[in-house]
């Protein structure tokens, strides 16, 4: 098992080491001069000089590669164009309606998928199935944002239920905080929701039909036992897997999310950022949502032998 | 559900008799032809229906009763949908029935062009991957690590770097979605090599480029086809998405991501700007993906089962 885990530990060196690359190499495959290109449109000779000595671009390419690396493993993420602010600070200022947001966002779609799939599995073919399918099929084909205004308008304006916008910290209070973050949620949780309902289903249709099952049924074990205890621990490793692979949609939604909710997340920092064309933020952001989205699928992975004690390593 | 029904009819001492089989069983009826074939796919039928009418929508927009998509007329700002200006117009004055339509030709070209280069260069890579070994390595890093940001976030940096243009969605969003296509190709070609044909193939001295034109590739089409309908499904909801925050299609084009972006300061007072072309989005992306959903079952019927 421990061998195991750091072979898939080192495994991951490389794969972060071409995020990495491909990130800090964003600025030179830009069309001409990355100095320019930071300085803008409106900057005087002087200051795209000071850009350039500011990134050292008078040295040789792997080697500004290196020392990128090093400052970040230390922690330093280089320094925003526009603001002037560490790039890590920004993004420590940002990061809790953005944290807040996903994690509000993965129980719910859970609590909500996982049931859905089960239960479409165990009608199969009846309208129950087909209707989650449907939801499915409509889940991924509506954008988030459309999603989140159609909420919005309906719960905030219409029926002035929730706050139509905004974000409240956690420190000020669970309620508030809660009540922002409900309709972003759902709107974010929208694929996320369609993706595991779907895997959900076509796993447990599987395991439905295995031997066990049937046993257990014979011994006189209960519908919900049959779900929920045999079927679903069994169908848990693919389930597991694909919601590891969603956090990807996850983060990309919290972008657009975030824009329609105005909330000043992580997701509102990268859009200005491109906006401003602000490159170490941009920079800073896209490698620590990889980092995140690696290693969460590490961790799931790690973590199979937890879901299914079958497998051993 | 089969042990309850059986403990409803069957009693103690009970007797099951099977019903009398009829003896000629009706003749089923074979529908034959393309007809046949949505027939027996409604999903495509329904999904393909859609997508027939949304290009011919986008292709006849100046037929269909649309003024320029471009006009400004600061004197009717923010009318709201009447039989005048049927959705509306905009903070702008502009007509918002007309950029809705014409809208719908930045999705479609963005959709359809960025799954047939995604198609064709993973396709490439795929193959080479599959039957290179020591490129196979190399390019699955890469790949990998290219799959590790997620994919929107992806075309946002590459959009960051360019100037907004349609030429430049497209190339953003299918360098983001070729890492799955080579992947999905890869893996095709890999388990197609172990085939006891291409054994046979290679034993009789066939040429490596003519296995791959003759045994690999027919076989990689089915699932690439469908692969490449759900990119362009996916395709078209990153434009809106570029577009919506401002990194995408330059706001001189109308397009669906762009009409929701501007009405956007105006959409508590006004929604209607945002929730027409969200609508026309959503359909169209539905269609899309009940086409390659329907594809999916029709070329590859041990999958319809599954997911």
């Amino acid at each position: 098992m421990f061998a195991y885990a750091l072979r898939r530990v080192v495994a991951t060196i490389p794969v972060m080491a071409v995020v990495a690359l491909f990130v800090f190499s964003l600025l030179y495959i830009s069309p001409g001069d990355p100095a320019a290109v930071i300085a803008g449109d409106q900057a005087t000779p002087q200051d795209v000089e000071r850009i350039r000595a500011s990134l050292g671009l008078d040295r040789p390419y792997l080697i500004r590669f290196g020392d990128w690396v090093w400052s970040i493993m230390r922690g330093d993420l280089g320094t925003s164009i526009f603001t002037n602010l560490p790039v890590s600070t920004m993004i420590a200022q940002r990061i809790e309606p953005t944290l807040s947001l996903m994690v509000i966002t993965l129980i719910l779609a859970l609590s909500i998928a996982i049931p859905m799939g089960v239960i479409a599995a165990w009608k199969q073919g009846t309208w129950i199935d087909r209707s989650v399918m449907g939801f499915a099929v409509l889940g991924f084909s509506v954008p988030v944002f459309v999603v989140g205004y159609v909420l919005a308008y309906v719960f905030a304006l219409e029926l002035d239920w929730l706050p139509v916008q905004g974000y409240t910290p956690f420190a000020r209070g669970v309620w508030p905080w809660f009540q922002n973050l409900i309709l972003p949620a759902i709107a974010l949780g929208g694929v996320y929701i369609a993706l595991i309902a779907r895997i959900t289903r076509a796993t447990m249709l599987e395991v439905l039909q295995q031997d066990y099952i049937r046993t257990a049924r014979a011994k006189g074990v209960g519908q919900r036992g049959i779900l929920f205890l045999h079927a679903l621990k069994n169908a848990a490793v693919p389930i597991v897997t694909v919601v590891g692979i969603g956090v990807a949609l996850l983060i990309g939604g919290a972008v657009v999310t975030e824009s329609v909710f105005a909330i000043p997340g992580l997701g509102r920092l990268t859009v200005d950022a491109i906006l401003r064309r602000d490159y170490p933020v941009i920079q800073g952001v896209i490698l620590l949502f990889s980092f995140v989205y690696v290693l969460v699928n590490l961790l799931i992975d790690l973590l199979y032998t937890l879901f299914d004690p079958r497998i051993r390593y | 559900m089969s042990t309850s029904t059986l403990q409803r009819t069957l009693g103690p001492g009970d007797v099951a008799v099977a019903a009398p089989m009829p003896d000629i069983l009706p003749p089923v009826k074979v529908r034959r032809g393309f007809l046949g074939f949505l027939y027996r796919n409604p999903t495509i039928a329904v999904g393909g229906g859609l997508m027939l009418l949304i290009i011919a929508m986008a292709v006849l927009a100046p037929l269909l009763w649309t003024v320029d998509p471009t006009a400004l007329a600061p004197a009717r700002r923010t009318r709201e949908p009447s039989a005048m200006y049927w959705f509306g117009t905009d903070m702008l004055g502009r007509d918002v029935y007309s950029r809705v339509l014409y809208g719908a030709r930045v999705s479609l070209i963005v959709g359809f062009a960025v799954a047939f280069f995604a198609s064709v260069i993973g396709l490439t890579i795929g193959l080479i991957s599959g039957f290179v070994r020591w490129a196979d390595a190399i390019i699955m890093r890469i790949m990998d690590g290219l799959m590790s940001i997620p994919s929107i976030l992806l075309a946002i940096a590459l959009m960051a770097l360019t100037r907004g243009s349609v030429g430049n969605v497209i190339l953003a969003i299918t360098i983001a979605e070729i890492p799955r296509v080579s992947r999905l190709v890869r893996g095709v070609v890999l388990s197609l090599r172990e085939q006891p044909y291409v054994d046979a193939a290679v034993a009789s001295g066939t040429s490596t480029p003519r296995i791959i034109l003759r045994h690999i590739l027919p076989n990689t089409l089915a699932p690439l086809t469908v692969q490449a309908t759900y990119i362009c499904a996916s395709a078209m909801i990153a434009e809106s998405i570029l577009s919506f925050i401002g990194a995408g299609t330059p706001p001189i084009i109308p397009s669906w991501g762009n009409i929701m972006a501007e009405g956007r300061a105006l959409w508590q007072v006004k929604p209607y700007i945002v929730f027409f072309p969200a609508i026309f989005l959503s359909l169209t992306v539905l269609a899309v993906n009940l086409l390659g959903d329907g594809l999916r079952d029709a070329l590859d019927p041990r999958m319809a089962k599954r997911v």
